[in-house]
């Protein structure tokens, strides 16, 4: 919105400050996160910008800390814990919850608004006390320190946003079509995987995104449930922050937010791609 | 509805010959019955999609946590260590010691438990029961139950010289009052407060009261994150909202990067930027705007906790408070001024009251978020900027008090459910926006 041509005098210092101030928030978004990268480059083991790193002179950067990173068993083990956990618990929980959200978005289901309530509650239950709960229970069946204690976990966690994306996606649609898939001969399994699966498809997958990165950055549980064998990477980072502090934690930072662009990317496409099918916005 | 299961039920077949005969089916049932039974059976359909994930939830989230609660009330350990002398001790004043017969009950009950296997003995875990009501109780048991079995008669006299806490009555009368199935004694300490020897509740001292003012601390904690991350979160909601579309997307990336970002990412970043020797202390050393013995100490206290939180949360109250915005039109700000009101009147009686309900959605989400929060007070903010979580885990991990950290975790819990059943009032929890 640009100023328009009477505008008086405060109306332009009040257009001018209105955008500082807002930048000025969006830097303070950005910046903590933006700062990490160049000091992840730095030769020393310090958080703070050397003269070197200042005059840009290449004595300053270095890429050790990333060497470090690569060369660590533990850091390399953690990133297989990692994708095992966070792989197997979105699979599940993508599965069970699209189930659920079809299910869901049946004008037929009973108690829609509580068991929908029951269902989302995993990700307002404060975390510590979920951890509890599981801490409890898994020990008493014999699945703490285990893989599978941590999938089934994290499988709990990631499931709400499955379901919240799915139903978004499954407002517009349109349930004549799989009548009309059914009354052309088609079966229920047919329909589904015909005509239902590539209309939702946008919504699962991002509400599997949604799941996977949510076990990929849990760490509560972690502390929990997870034995010593399943150390993921968050486990890493938190003990990396709380024992020797070292610039490695930059190193790995700096990874991860590349891999956060790289989600985020791949959930704007999809929504714009879900807009598209719908018919809700144009390109 | 009925489309669907036309093919059973040609209308052709239908009797409609006759307008006061009932509506019957092909095979000669009332098409209210055949309607009644079709929706049942979609019915079940529709549930049957639901069942496995709502018996996965039942299995492994809600039954844990109701499990986890019942901690904080169960009580079993007197009872099944000192039968024998809780059924004496029944008709006991409280005021002086128990007579003898109350103290050969209790041998009887040390000679039977020395006798169990030595996984089902019940006297460690008593001892660690008792040690939270009175302390010395554990050491009392544990030096006792070595000796017990070879005690003679006088008992009485055998049990307090082997530990001077058995002729006290305080440790009876916490016997007495604990010798019950269920208790309330966690939910007293969780509340600061104990009982006195008349086994009326009262305040602990001054200096052992820690919960009640943790739990205020986080309360006021959560309001300045949700007040900080409103004044952060209207104004580039609001910009956002007045942009072109296409400018808009591309701003919104510095409010959906760090909501991707790894929450322990985000919480090392303000510990790079806020400590000591980090950038912001040696940016200002650097200028000569502090000395270099007077860097300030912006982290492991209540501000790095509120610093970092604020940043981490502000997503949740940009996100609600933008898809509000975008929805009210510009023009009725027009109409407004053309209408004489100033501009600022103009946004307070007119725009303001439209942001309500993204406010509202926005403040609960934070507020509620940052309640239970746990990570980042436990990593940046120290002594001061602990919230109840971080004793929670304490009690799990260290103190391993699990009777207090169940009684700690149900009364927030139950506060953050009555905030989650505002929300579901408020906006329901099925329109909650991701992204």
């Amino acid at each position: 919105m640009a100023l328009p041509a009477y505008a008086t005098t405060k109306d332009k210092i009040w257009y001018y400050t209105f955008r500082v101030i807002c930048y000025a928030i969006f830097f303070f978004l950005m910046a903590p996160i933006m700062i990490m990268i160049p000091l992840s480059f730095n030769v020393q083991p310090y958080f703070s910008f050397t003269p070197e790193m200042l005059r840009l002179s290449p004595e300053g950067y270095s890429l050790r800390w990333y060497q470090d990173f690569l060369s660590s068993d533990s850091w390399m083990r953690s990133i297989r814990n990692s994708f095992i956990i966070g792989i197997a618990s979105t699979a599940l929980a993508t599965t069970l919850g699209t189930l659920a959200a079809l299910g869901l978005s049946r004008s037929e289901m009973p108690f829609k608004g509580a068991i929908m309530a029951l269902l989302i509650s995993p990700m307002i239950v404060p975390l510590i006390i979920s951890a509890a709960g599981m801490f409890f229970f898994f020990s008493q069946i014999n699945i703490s320190g285990t893989y599978l204690g941590v999938i089934l976990a994290h499988t709990a966690l990631g499931t709400p946003f499955v379901i919240i994306t799915v139903t978004a996606t499954l407002v517009g649609f349109d349930h004549s079509l799989t009548r009309a898939a059914a009354s052309l001969g088609a079966s229920p399994s047919r329909a589904f995987f015909k005509i239902t699966m590539p209309l939702i498809l946008p919504g699962v997958i991002s509400g599997a995104l949604f799941a996977f990165i949510t076990s990929f950055d849990e760490i509560v549980i972690v502390l929990f449930v997870a034995g010593p064998g399943q150390r993921t990477i968050p486990r890493e980072m938190w003990s990396g922050i709380r024992e020797d502090i070292s610039p490695t934690i930059l190193a790995v930072a700096t990874l991860m937010v590349l891999l956060s662009v790289l989600l985020l990317l791949v959930i704007e496409l999809l929504r714009r791609r879900s807009e598209r099918l719908r018919g809700l916005s144009p390109g | 509805m009925v489309q669907a299961d036309a093919g059973a039920m040609p209308p052709s077949t239908t009797t409609t010959t006759a307008p006061k005969e009932k509506l019957t089916t092909s095979d000669g049932r009332s098409l209210k019955t055949a309607l009644r039974q079709a929706e049942r059976r979609r019915r079940i359909a529709a549930f049957l999609l639901v069942a496995p994930l709502l018996f996965f939830i039942l299995t492994f989230f809600v039954f844990p946590i109701a499990q986890m609660m019942w901690r904080s009330v169960d009580n079993p350990q007197v009872v099944r260590a000192l039968p024998n002398t809780l059924e004496a001790l029944s008709g006991w004043d409280g005021r002086d010691l128990p007579p003898e017969e109350v103290f050969a009950a209790l041998h009887a009950d040390f000679v039977a438990d020395s006798e169990r296997p030595r996984r089902e003995q019940a006297m460690g875990p008593l001892g660690v029961r008792l040690n939270y009501e009175l302390s010395a109780a554990r050491g009392a048991i544990s030096r006792t139950a070595r000796q017990a079995p070879n005690f003679e008669a006088p008992f009485r006299d055998a049990f307090t010289d082997a530990h001077r806490l058995w002729g006290d009555p305080a440790l009876w009368r916490v016997i007495q009052r604990e010798g019950r199935a269920l208790t309330s004694a966690y939910y007293v300490a969780a509340l600061d407060r104990q009982f006195d020897e008349f086994g009326n509740i009262e305040l602990r001292d001054e200096n052992r009261r820690i919960y009640i003012s943790l739990f205020i601390r986080t309360i006021l904690l959560s309001v300045a994150i949700t007040f900080l991350t409103f004044l952060l979160g209207f104004p580039i909601a609001y910009y956002l909202s007045i942009l072109p579309m296409r400018y808009a997307n591309l701003l919104m990336i510095c409010v959906l990067l760090p909501f991707w970002t790894s929450l322990l990412v985000r919480t090392s970043a303000w510990i790079v930027l806020l400590q000591q020797q980090g950038v912001i202390n040696s940016t200002l050393v650097g200028l000569g705007i502090i000395g270099d013995d007077s860097r300030l100490s912006m982290i492991y206290n209540m501000t790095g906790t509120i610093v970092a939180m604020t940043h981490i949360l502000l997503p949740f109250m940009v996100l609600p408070l933008y898809s509000v915005m975008r929805t009210i039109p510009p023009s009725y700000m027009r109409a407004a001024k053309s209408l004489g009101a100033t501009p600022s009147t103009a946004f307070r009686r007119v725009y303001f009251p439209q942001t309500l309900p993204g406010i509202g959605a926005g403040g609960v989400l934070v507020f509620i978020i940052s309640i239970g929060y746990y990570i980042t007070p436990a990593l940046v903010g120290g002594q001061s900027g602990r919230m109840i979580s971080n004793e929670i885990a304490r009690h799990m991990q260290q103190s391993l008090n699990w009777g207090l950290a169940a009684a700690l975790g149900t009364m927030l819990l139950v506060g953050v459910l009555v905030l989650y059943w505002l929300y579901n009032r408020l906006v329901g929890a099925d329109s909650l926006k991701l992204g």
